[in-house]
């Protein structure tokens, strides 16, 4: 849609949670936790580390522990692989924790998506029913 | 383009039309009497949002005997689905769940 669109592409979510950076941390790096929030994972908190989360449609992702510095920042590739090279994803998922006087601020940074990938990461399947709850969000900015 | 976005966003802008759609989207192909026993509007009203979401190709229709069957198009929806709102919402829903876990943890 954008002519100026280079290769890649962010998504970045942020929020305060009213709970201490520790807890979040735990809550972030912990297999059993991950599980509750995000998915089924066999996470280790070490630089190098390779995992799988594995997600409820199927899907398994790759990664890769990048960075971890306790309490603040947590870093690891975000990759799934295709045999549609429609489909495949090559990405970078960035938790930066900032504490605040009432709990943490948690940024999450994905990047790495290249412009033409519209169906990656379970595609319909799985962006449809995002794409309803968002639809009067985009209906509203289109205004 | 800028033109098949205007017609999915005005096609899209109307409650009722977006709920017809979204119904289809949902529980597969139906009829317009389907459509009509739960929209709460006439079967003329829900046969003329179902035109318009034709229109903007949102839907297809069907004959079978004196029924038209309708069913949703997603493909229609291409040009609006970009990956990152994708993504972002996707996010969003792992921190709210995120956040019930917090809530549920031992300090």
């Amino acid at each position: 849609m954008n002519q100026q669109a280079i290769e890649t592409r962010s998504v970045v979510v942020e929020r305060e949670f009213a709970f201490p950076p520790e807890k979040l941390w735990r809550a972030l790096t912990q297999p059993h936790l991950i599980e509750e929030w995000l998915m089924k994972n066999d996470f280790k908190p070490n630089v190098g580390h390779h995992f799988n989360l594995r997600g409820d449609w199927g899907g398994v992702l790759d990664c890769e522990v990048l960075a971890i510095e306790p309490n603040k920042t947590l870093s690891y590739t975000w990759n799934f692989a295709h045999d549609d090279a429609a489909y495949n994803l090559t990405s970078v998922v960035t938790f930066t924790l900032t504490a605040t006087g009432t709990g943490t601020h948690l940024r999450m940074e994905q990047s790495g998506f290249r412009a033409d990938q519209p169906k990656a990461f379970g595609g319909a399947k799985f962006g449809w029913q995002k794409f309803l709850e968002n639809l009067d969000q985009l209906l509203a900015r289109n205004d | 383009m800028p033109n098949a976005h205007d017609m999915l966003f005005r096609t899209l802008a109307d409650p009722t039309r977006r709920a017809i759609f979204e119904r289809l989207c949902r529980e597969g192909e139906q009829t317009v009497a389907a459509l009509t026993a739960r929209s709460g509007v006439s079967q003329p009203a829900v046969s003329k949002h179902l035109g318009l979401l034709k229109r903007a190709k949102l839907v297809r229709d069907r004959h079978e005997g004196r029924q038209t069957h309708y069913s949703a198009q997603l493909n229609a929806l291409a040009p609006l689905i970009d990956w990152t709102s994708q993504m972002t919402g996707f996010w969003q829903s792992r921190f709210d769940q995120l956040e019930d876990l917090l809530k549920r943890m031992d300090q």
